[in-house]
């Protein structure tokens, strides 16, 4: 029964992207398919979450190897949470591209776009779920070969060179993971995670400290820190919507999921970390100014994207239960309300037919008379882009709250600056998303009404954004669940203990 | 616990294949990024075989798993950049457009709608043409290389 719970998420999307591809002459099937597959995923990643929560952090060894020399899974409370965060947002923005897909969006019909979606989504599970070092690696690939297809389906020029950048990017990146792997390998002996966390100990401190910049390095690209950002703003705007916003809510989030495993597990310290505190602050605040100087709406979300990974990473850099708490509780609010954003602008754009800021001018400015006001669409921007900026009472808020309250805690110089930055970064987000939704609420008579816009389409959206409040009205618990599974990450024997604890001295 | 002691060939191979593999990946053409992305991949793959102490299967399977996905992403990378020349008869990796106009908007305020380009190639052309000489002369070489397509 556990291994069900944790084999699933990663084998039955494989296999479905198999299937999936055996079915292309039957889109009706490839679509139920992929719709029954996600929505089993999303149960059973639930009643894995359950399970974790109420016996631990739980262990599958594949194929009954020991975890020292095979593949094991582990599902602590950080991967079972983000997990099932993830495939939710998965199945919403699924069913999104599906709305769209039957109206006026030819890229998501073709062929390849429902196995590419079932590896990538299989690819985010393995990630989240990987005990050991090199399946990471093969994890990521997973996940980032489907996304190459996925941003160049049906591509035309420009597009093809925005994949391109993104592609080269990421295989650099992987690269640079791949030769870690090696470097951690030859260092140490092993890739497996619980391992190498009992091995990082007996390293010189040199060495510990290179492998660390190391990681923090390939995953700061696939993360897209600043000032390795470059590539994102670059390239997730081209793609098709709903890919735009699955790519923004999981991609970046897996590499910072892979950031704080690898941080907190093989290389725990006390104190705050002053490179990753640094990363932050340039991160929030490049990233926002970024944003304000956009015109395309799509490219602005993708900088407030990149701003808003900083906040994630003020929590790593405390490095304590308070800073854990505030990560995760930051990377699971920012999971549901980016893909919300995204997918409201992907309405908005469906009608008006452009996502450039200048052309949607409010009607004041433009002297133009304004058209019917577009309520639904108004309301559903503004309540994530509130939470975005952390106004109360919405779950950006309460991830806020929960940083800067470990940042008071932690007390250190560099823990108050991190907070300043964070806080200007919030009142700029702020700035970047009025900018938005002031333009977006009111139209002009004049902007094309192209159809669009069906029920699947808002229902998805409006989903989307019901999950951000549904997020802050069970904030209690959801605050308590992310403490629990932040105890469990500043305590790296209890992971150890879990996986390998079963063998006893067994082994080396 | 493994200890090894990495030859000095095996050394300077791999940091050689790195080298070369991170310049040709810095280039315009994306052929010759394609085959940076290769030599990179060739440098990793050696550097990881020489993890392991003599005869250690476990560098050899992780190499091997490797050898397979950059075997699989090239021929991806190979059929993007032949696409890429298909469509605009070049395979050279150029500035974003939108970063670019960006780039050119000095005056948030008096901002013309019209003053950016749109989303079709003409008004990029004259945006590019007022750029520098860099601008210019890619441009100038993308037209002289023609459109197949």
């Amino acid at each position: 029964m556990t291994t069900l719970l944790l084999v699933v998420p990663v084998l039955l999307p494989l296999l479905a992207a198999a299937c999936s591809l055996a079915l292309v002459r039957n889109g009706t099937a490839q679509r139920a398919l992929t719709v029954v597959v996600l929505t089993a995923v999303l149960a059973d990643a639930i009643g894995l979450l359950l399970h974790v929560d109420r016996e631990g952090t739980t262990v599958v060894a594949l194929g009954g190897w020991s975890p020292r020399l095979g593949i094991a899974l582990v599902a602590d409370l950080l991967s079972a949470l983000l997990l099932t965060v993830a495939v939710l947002v998965a199945l919403a923005v699924l069913l999104f591209a599906l709305g769209q897909g039957t109206t006026d969006r030819p890229a998501l019909t073709v062929t390849p776009f429902h196995p590419a979606y079932l590896l990538l989504v299989g690819g985010v599970g393995l990630a989240f779920l990987s005990g050991d070092l090199f399946n990471l690696f093969v994890a990521f690939e997973v996940m980032l070969a489907s996304s190459y297809v996925l941003i160049t389906l049906n591509a035309g020029g420009e597009r093809v060179l925005a994949g391109m950048t993104y592609t080269m990017t990421s295989l650099t990146s992987s690269l640079l993971f791949l030769t870690a792997v090696g470097l951690v390998y030859a260092a140490t002996g092993t890739v497996n995670l619980a391992e190498l966390a009992e091995r990082t100990g007996g390293l010189s401190e040199g060495v510990r400290s290179a492998l660390a910049a190391f990681l923090l390095v390939v995953f700061g690209i696939k993360a897209a820190v600043v000032p390795l950002h470059f590539w994102l703003p670059d390239s997730y705007p081209t793609a098709p919507a709903p890919i735009t916003a699955v790519f923004a809510s999981l991609l970046t989030k897996v590499g910072v999921y892979a950031m704080i495993r690898t941080q907190s597990l093989l290389f725990p310290r006390d104190g705050t970390w002053w490179l990753i505190g640094c990363a932050a602050v340039l991160t929030m605040i490049v990233g926002i100014l970024g944003a304000i100087a956009q015109d395309d709406i799509n490219r602005l979300l993708s900088f407030t994207l990149v701003s808003h990974i900083g906040f994630m990473l003020f929590g790593l850099a405390l490095f304590d239960l308070a800073g854990f708490t505030g990560a995760i509780l930051y990377i699971v609010h920012h999971i549901v309300v980016q893909a919300a954003l995204f997918l409201v602008t992907a309405l908005v754009v469906s009608r008006t037919g452009t996502a450039a800021l200048h052309r949607l001018k409010p009607p004041a400015e433009s002297g133009e008379r304004p058209g019917p006001g577009r309520p639904l669409a108004a309301a559903l921007f503004l309540v994530p882009a509130l939470s975005l900026a952390g106004l109360p009472p919405f779950s950006g808020f309460i991830a806020k709250l929960a940083l800067l309250r470990a940042a008071v805690i932690d007390g250190g110089a560099i823990a108050y600056a991190v907070a300043a930055a964070a806080l200007v970064t919030s009142l700029l987000t702020l700035y970047a998303m009025v900018r938005v939704w002031r333009v977006i609420s009111v139209p002009l008579a004049s902007a094309a009404a192209t159809a669009g816009g069906r029920a699947l389409t808002v229902g998805a959206a409006a989903g989307m954004v019901a999950v951000g409040l549904a997020m802050a009205a069970g904030a209690g618990p959801l605050v308590a669940l992310t403490e629990r599974a932040a105890a469990d990450l500043s305590r790296p024997a209890d992971y150890r203990e879990a996986v390998l604890g079963t063998e006893g001295g067994e082994g080396r | 616990m493994t200890s090894t002691t990495l030859d000095w060939t095996l050394a300077l191979t791999v940091g050689g294949l790195f080298a070369t593999g991170v310049h040709l990946m810095l280039q315009r053409s994306l052929t010759r990024v394609l085959l940076g992305f290769i030599l990179l991949g060739h440098g990793t793959n050696l550097l990881l075989l020489s993890a392991g102490a003599e005869g250690d299967p476990l560098p050899q399977a992780m190499a091997l798993t490797a050898i397979v996905i950059t075997f699989g992403v090239t021929t991806f990378l190979l059929a993007l950049a032949y696409r890429s020349w298909r469509l605009s008869g070049h395979d050279e990796v150029r500035d974003d457009l939108e970063d670019r106009s960006i780039g050119t908007v000095r005056e948030r305020d008096d901002f013309e709608p019209a003053a950016m380009p749109d989303e079709t190639g003409d008004s990029d052309e004259e945006e590019s043409e007022e750029e520098d000489g860099e601008g210019e002369e890619r441009d100038g070489g993308r037209e002289g290389k023609g459109n197949p397509g």
